[in-house]
């Protein structure tokens, strides 16, 4: 017995790294989705943007008549008419963005050689307000949440599509990315690859835990969780990626960063390349 | 002076010695559960060992899968100071492993993974 579980937990440690130190973003990318394929066969790449219920079969068919109403309905509705709104000066949100904000959600975040910074898509948002005199929303949740959220949804089934040019500012942006979803953090000492790579499909208590491939496809998600704490609006369901980060930071006890620091941007940056291929399914339902 | 405080440098006659205070009281008390009790108590908290999040045990409520069901632990552990290793720092066998390190971190106090100890050691 100890010495099967020895050999199950020096298994688990290869599992658990399956990125080389030095390999470059694309080997990397090669072996993380090989990492899921082989780890369930018969789920479709495609399949990833459903998150836990591309593994979980027994919590799916729930779900799936969760979504045939969706919850987050009103607030796609809300989102495109804030994303239409003009601003004080007459220009809208459009006038900021390629294909003026329409169907682009695949291909954020990414790398902006002109300033050396990631740009993510709330991040745009909000530089586009600046820009037009207006005031920045608060990150996370809200208004700008059901702005990205309506933005997502015009991407629909549109495959995440995001670059690490050939610039060494670009690579470190990576890297920073990569080393952050590795490292062990917080004071129960786990990593996001320790629940999202290394166990997938596996139960930690009543939660089925999620693959990493795809994570980034469907946010703004809207979780019941989030929706039962703030009933105040039609948003309250709504979160930003970044604020998911948070609060798989706070469940191992490590200290949270803020939305749009440079930690969590590199680590979306990394996450988005790593999806790159599942397409984007705006808003989803999730506990 | 001396004397009583090389004796206590030795770890074992430590744990006799906590043994002794933390037994005792467990007699005289009527109210106090026993260590055993406490112990399980302990594993199941969320707010302290949460062990079911991960392992299946004895009668707990909805256990998680992702380590070993712990159950006939004495045969897999014939020393029970490697099972409280495991429990103190379990990167210490796998750095990689799931397993909070309870001791390491001070997740736990020492008492409370004496306590867990004693009920797992049980099961
Ligand atoms: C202790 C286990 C654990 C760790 C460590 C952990 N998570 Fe999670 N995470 C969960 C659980 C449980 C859920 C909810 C169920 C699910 O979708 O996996 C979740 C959900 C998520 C989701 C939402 C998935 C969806 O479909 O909506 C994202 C994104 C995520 N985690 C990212 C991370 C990142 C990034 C880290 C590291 C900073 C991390 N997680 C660390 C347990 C963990
Ligand atoms: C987040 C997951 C997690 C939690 C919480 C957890 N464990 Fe574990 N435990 C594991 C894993 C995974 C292993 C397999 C070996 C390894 O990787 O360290 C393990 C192994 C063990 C072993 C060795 C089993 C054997 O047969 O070799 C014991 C004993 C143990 N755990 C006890 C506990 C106790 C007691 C607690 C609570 C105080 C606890 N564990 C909490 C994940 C966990």
């Amino acid at each position: 017995m100890k010495k099967l579980i020895a050999a199950a937990a020096a298994l688990a440690v290869v599992a658990g790294s399956p990125l080389v130190a030095q390999a470059s973003p694309e080997e990397d990318l090669k072996d993380f989705q090989a990492h899921y394929m082989k780890r369930f066969p018969g789920v479709s790449v495609d399949d990833y943007t459903n998150g836990v219920y591309a593994v979980n079969a027994d919590a799916r068919s729930s779900w799936e008549s969760i979504e045939d109403f969706p919850p987050y309905d009103e607030a796609l509705i809300q989102g495109e008419q804030f994303f239409n709104e003009k601003f004080a000066n007459g220009k809208t949100y459009a006038d900021c963005f390629p294909n003026g904000g329409i169907g682009i959600r695949q291909n954020y975040p990414y790398f902006d050689s002109e300033s050396g910074d990631i740009k993510t898509l709330e991040g745009e948002i909000n530089e586009c307000r600046e820009a037009n005199g207006e005031t920045p929303l608060k990150w996370k949740v809200g208004k700008l949440a059901a702005i990205s959220a309506y933005m997502a949804s015009t991407s629909d089934g549109k495959k995440l599509n995001v670059e690490v040019p050939d610039d060494p500012r670009a690579l470190e942006w990576y890297n920073k990315g990569k080393e952050f979803y590795y490292s062990k953090r917080g004071q129960l000492n786990l990593s996001c690859a320790n629940c999202h790579v290394d166990n997938p499909g596996m139960r930690i208590r009543a939660d089925t835990l999620s693959p990493a491939l795809g994570h980034p496809s469907h946010f703004p998600v809207w979780r019941m969780k989030w929706a039962a704490k703030d009933n105040s609006n039609d948003l309250g369901g709504l979160g930003t990626m970044h604020r998911r980060f948070g609060g798989c930071n706070k469940q191992v006890r490590a200290k949270p960063f803020p939305a749009q620091s440079d930690e969590y941007k590199a680590l979306e940056y990394f996450l988005t390349y790593m999806s790159n291929g599942v397409p984007v399914s705006a808003s989803r339902t999730r506990k | 002076m001396r004397k009583p405080l090389k004796i206590i440098t030795s770890a074992s006659a430590v744990a006799v010695i906590l043994g002794t205070f933390s037994i005792v009281p467990q007699v005289t008390v009527a109210a106090e559960p026993s260590v055993a009790t406490q112990g399980k108590e302990l594993s199941f908290n969320k707010k302290k060992g949460n062990c079911l999040a991960c392992h299946q045990i004895d009668d707990g409520d909805m256990p998680g899968n992702i380590g070993p069901p712990l159950f006939n632990m004495k045969e897999r552990f014939p020393d029970k100071t490697t099972l409280r290793a495991q429990i103190w720092d379990s990167n210490k066998n796998n750095p990689n492993s799931m397993m909070p390190p309870f001791g390491r971190h001070e997740i736990l106090s020492e008492q409370e993974i004496d306590k867990i100890v004693e009920y797992i050691y049980m099961l």
